[in-house]
């Protein structure tokens, strides 16, 4: 009945599982958005796990959460982690949390 | 509340209720949005107050009425000095401990996957953040921003 705010679009290789958020990061659609990638990266269980937010309109603090629980999330299987096309937008709040220490975040080209 | 000085009067305001429902997390802050865009704010400030709002609504939900659903309540007064204030108030739960709550990374919620970040980045993004709250009896948050001058814009460029 209620439209999901954001969808998940992935792409396996044999080096990489890209995940591909579409629309809004917050708390509403993070709890999609987790399930979805956690079932994904248990199914593959690839050596790098590809967070990409090129498509992302909005993200409030609920994409931290979603992020840092990704990360070590990928880390218990032994997967490197990483969040391309990190919009200037979506940079601020990360910076806010300081989370570009401790998650390798590329910014959009 | 009355305005303080004269070259402040209240332009617009716009009020509404919706239930606790995540949903309305992204409603919310597209109404509020909506209301402000008659302000021309800059696509900066214009996040800067969506993103407040979200992190407001998300609290009510998350925290607020963490045991039983109720109403968030949003007031949004526009001024003539491109001034404006967001009041978002709950029945909720209340909070204990302000001080702490406001903290960088301070979370209730240990479940779930939560930042502690909220208040943070609503304090970033706004001017002015002011929480009150009645443990038991609910919270209000009034978040406020001086918007630019679009003229001033202009002459920068």
């Amino acid at each position: 009945m209620i439209r999901e705010s954001a969808t998940v679009t992935v792409n396996n290789t044999d080096t990489c599982l890209i995940v591909t958020i579409n629309g809004d990061i917050d708390h509403h659609s993070a709890r999609t958005i987790r399930e979805r990638i956690d079932s994904e990266l248990f199914f593959y269980r690839p050596p790098l796990l590809v967070l990409n937010l090129k498509n992302v309109d909005f993200m409030d603090s609920s994409g931290l959460g979603l992020i840092l629980g990704r990360q070590s999330r990928a880390h218990e299987l032994g997967c490197a982690f990483k969040v391309i096309n990190c919009s200037p937008r979506t940079r601020k709040i990360f910076e806010l949390a300081g989370l570009e220490r401790i998650v390798d975040i590329v910014d959009t080209e | 509340m009355q305005s303080k000085t004269k070259d402040k009067k209240l332009v617009n305001q716009f009020y509404f209720v919706l239930p606790s429902l995540s949903i309305n997390e992204s409603v919310s802050r597209a109404v509020t949005g909506a209301f402000c865009a008659q302000m021309n704010p800059t696509i900066e400030e214009l996040a800067d107050i969506k993103c407040s709002v979200s992190e407001a609504v998300t609290n009510c939900i998350v925290h607020a009425y963490r045991y039983a659903p109720g109403d968030i309540y949003i007031t949004v007064s526009l001024y003539s000095n491109r001034s404006l204030r967001i009041v978002i108030r709950d029945k909720g739960v209340g909070i204990d401990d302000i001080k702490a709550a406001r903290a960088p990374l301070f979370t209730t919620d240990t479940t779930g996957e939560r930042s502690g970040m909220g208040f943070a980045v609503m304090e970033s993004f706004m001017d002015k953040v002011k929480v009150l709250s009645h443990p038991g009896k609910g919270t209000k948050i009034t978040l406020f921003k001086q918007l630019s001058d679009p003229s001033e814009a202009v002459k920068n460029q």
